[in-house]
């Protein structure tokens, strides 16, 4: 999305996972760094949006149930017999 | 490079690492084949199966793309064809098309001003989370949350969990899923406005 004149914060909130994965173009990036500058508004949303990807980084998965891996290390043994 | 050594050792038939690609990926894996045959014991069927087809193609694996890049191409390979199979009509080439979902806008329209002067500039400033205490953000009520919110994401907005759970990068994302990157990040972007609005409102409340 390219907007000619200067961001509005609607627009902005929409361009920050662009922005933080560098998918803007230069010109892109320099109008939402300028809205961010005057912007606290906008510097504490995208601010947000930082923790919030800490945040769920935090999480881990689950860790597969003992059964299903012992299963699966079964079949392996299988697997490599049945191609040996 | 390592992940050589763990396809020569998986060759030999070396258990522990199998063992170790199995707690690496499986959850991923089967979190991925339910998006195609929406359903647990389906899906994790798949996976067995995607398992003994990455055990017996080793042989093919010639290291042009990283071995999760290929055992995810085989799991969406198999997660195809069983769901052709068992007859679930999913259009596959717009499955993860981001324009097939309905947009939801980032933050509540009600936010910004209807209005000039300012129109679609803040009513109110969100709050600043950096002056929140870092055991509130990090709370395992705020986790509980969190989880929660991925949990009720559709199914291709489950890239969230590939790239901000598991540290996939974006290519690594692109090409398992055969999905353009530009794709990915539209997914990417609403799970995560998704999972901070459910954040503000029970770190604000």
């Amino acid at each position: 999305m390219e907007i000619s004149e200067e961001l509005s914060c609607k627009e902005l909130v929409e361009l920050v996972t662009d922005y933080l994965e560098g998918a803007l173009s230069a010109a892109g990036r320099a109008r939402f760094e300028a809205h961010l500058a005057d912007c606290r508004g906008c510097r504490h949303h995208l601010q947000q949006i930082r923790h919030t990807i800490r945040i769920v980084g935090t999480l881990t998965e689950e860790t597969i149930p003992a059964r299903a891996k012992e299963k699966l290390l079964h079949a392996f043994r299988n697997w490599k017999t049945g191609t040996a | 490079m390592e992940e050589l050594h763990v396809v020569e050792a998986l060759r030999r038939g070396d258990e522990a690492s199998f063992a170790s690609l199995v707690e690496r990926y499986q959850t991923a894996m089967v979190r991925l084949a339910l998006v195609y045959v929406g359903n647990q014991a389906v899906a994790e069927d798949v996976v067995q199966e995607t398992w003994q087809g990455v055990v017996q193609g080793l042989d093919r694996f010639e290291g042009r793309c990283s071995l999760k890049t290929w055992i995810f191409r085989i799991l969406g390979n198999c997660a195809r064809t069983r769901a052709e199979r068992e007859g679930r009509v999913v259009p596959f080439s717009s499955l993860w098309r981001a324009e097939a979902e309905p947009v939801e806008p980032s933050v509540d329209p009600s936010r910004f001003r209807a209005t000039d002067p300012w129109r679609d500039h803040w009513t109110s400033f969100p709050r600043n989370w950096d002056e929140l205490p870092e055991e509130r953000l990090l709370s395992a009520e705020t986790c509980a949350h969190v989880r929660e919110a991925i949990a009720s994401l559709s199914p291709v907005q489950q890239v969230i969990t590939l790239r901000d759970v598991e540290g996939w990068t974006g290519p690594e994302v692109r090409d398992a899923l055969g999905i353009s990157e530009a794709n990915q990040r539209v997914l990417l972007h609403r799970a995560r406005s998704h999972v901070r609005r459910t954040l503000e409102q029970y770190l604000e409340r």
